[in-house]
């Protein structure tokens, strides 16, 4: 009898123990899982409710995204200013608008602009289908008049069957239109950069220059104050104290959208994956090379007035700021291969 | 007369001030600390940033607007909401940042 109720203690005493390191270990797990890392890029791409991405939507929305018909003047398409082989920018300090008319902002990449939760420059656009649409209705971009553009695509034949298929009995029309696109821009993402390896634990996927960079874009340099997590961008406005270059008007920026007196001058904090391909930099463009851009905020801004507060001199010596560049440079990722879509005529 | 009616307007708003509640609404992690609040005409909010950066608190909206301006890790800025209804209120700073405030009478 007792060494039954002694075996049926330490029955109890190891089950016991065996639960404890099985709590133990949910409890690690539960850690780890809580908080995201934030360098790590989800695997699912965010979408709406009612656009999830499907190929058939993806297939239309690439011809249409490359398709001057879309354009008031035929002629201009949204790979005209976002274009692949420029880091789905231009290479201009500004865009070229409707008539070869010079625009006052930078042409941002689109380039994992699916984790964006904000759009253009000053945010005037909250969600991606309501910017798709945004720069074809703009008369000083592409200048068209969406009745027509419905009317236009809709009496081509070709269009008529891959609406059909992406967006069964939903027709031809500028909502569909604008899903479609928002649905291929989703599909641009940037992977498998050297910080990407060497963030997975690949120690010589980038150098002791890069490695260095991080730490001080991190910390001294206080980069991710604004360029935060996977994506690098807070998806907030700052006011980073640029000069106004010659020759172009004052920006009030998101002020235009919200009128709050730090949103004077305020712009959107751009991604930095791809840093190295969608150049030049800042709203304005005013900056050719990072090494520029790492000075600018070394000095911490030019101009005081409405100066974002988180901005002052950082004081970096020579070595750090080339680090920083080392670092920028490590944000490349993988080539992106694009086939040019024939289109439906 | 008037004298009674003054008193009477004082015994008044110290009664309403008797009554008047403040709340604290924090920043922590770019996120306000409730996403939801209703508060009592004459409420108080006090809007604490608790990151290691600076936060604006500002409201557009018809009910109350304001704008607390940018400040930076443990300070507050305090508002109080005088006129009933629906107050959206942002950090211009941060987009994400949104907590939306119902004023009851």
């Amino acid at each position: 009898m007792k060494t039954d109720r002694r075996v049926i203690l330490l029955s109890l005493t190891i089950l016991m123990a065996g639960l404890t390191c099985l709590m133990a270990g949910a409890g690690v797990t539960r850690a780890t899982t809580a908080k995201p890392d934030p360098f790590l890029r989800p695997v699912a791409v965010p979408t709406p409710a009612d656009n999830a991405i499907t190929p058939a939507r993806v297939e239309l929305g690439k011809m249409l995204f490359f398709d001057p018909r879309l354009s008031g003047s035929q002629w201009i398409s949204c790979a005209s200013c976002h274009n692949p082989a420029l880091g789905w920018s231009d290479g201009l300090p500004t865009a070229i608008g409707d008539g070869m008319k010079k625009l006052p902002r930078r042409t941002p990449t689109i380039l994992n602009v699916a984790y964006n939760t904000i759009f253009m420059w000053d945010g005037r656009a909250a969600s991606l289908e309501d910017q798709a649409t945004g720069p074809i209705k703009t008369k000083a971009e592409m200048d068209q008049d969406m009745k027509i553009l419905v009317e236009r695509l809709s009496a081509i034949p070709g269009y008529s069957k891959l609406f059909e298929r992406a967006y069964p009995g939903e027709g031809v029309t500028e909502k569909t239109i604008a899903k479609a696109l928002a649905s291929f821009e989703r599909t641009i993402v940037s992977a498998n950069s050297p910080f990407d390896r060497w963030h997975a634990g690949d120690q010589k996927a980038v150098d002791e220059s890069a490695k260095r960079g991080f730490k001080l874009f991190t910390g001294k340099g206080k980069c991710d104050v604004c360029h935060e997590g996977f994506n690098f961008t807070d998806n907030g406005f700052h006011n980073i104290g640029l000069k106004t270059p010659t020759g172009m008007s004052e920006d009030v920026g998101r002020y235009a959208q919200r009128k709050v007196k730090v949103n004077k001058g305020a712009f959107k904090t751009p991604t930095l994956r791809d840093v190295t391909l969608n150049g030049p930099y800042m709203h304005n463009g005013m900056y050719q090379t990072l090494e520029e851009v790492v000075d600018h905020y070394d000095r911490g801004g030019d101009v005081k007035d409405n100066l974002d507060p988180n901005m002052e001199p950082l004081h970096l010596t020579p070595q750090e700021k080339q680090d920083l560049v080392a670092f920028l440079k490590s944000l490349t990722g993988a080539p992106i291969l694009v086939t040019i879509p024939q289109l439906p005529r | 007369m008037l004298l009674k009616n003054l008193f009477g307007c004082l015994m008044l708003a110290l009664a309403l001030n008797a009554t008047a509640a403040e709340f604290e609404v924090g920043q922590k992690d770019k996120q306000f600390s409730v996403s939801h609040l209703k508060v009592k005409l004459g409420d108080t909010v006090n809007f604490v940033n608790y990151d290691p950066f600076f936060h604006n608190v500002f409201s557009l909206s018809d009910a109350k607007t304001f704008d607390l301006g940018s400040y930076p890790q443990g300070q507050g800025r305090k508002i109080t909401f005088n006129n009933p209804g629906t107050v959206e209120v942002e950090c211009a700073i941060h987009s994400q940042m949104k907590l939306v405030i119902e004023v009851e009478k």
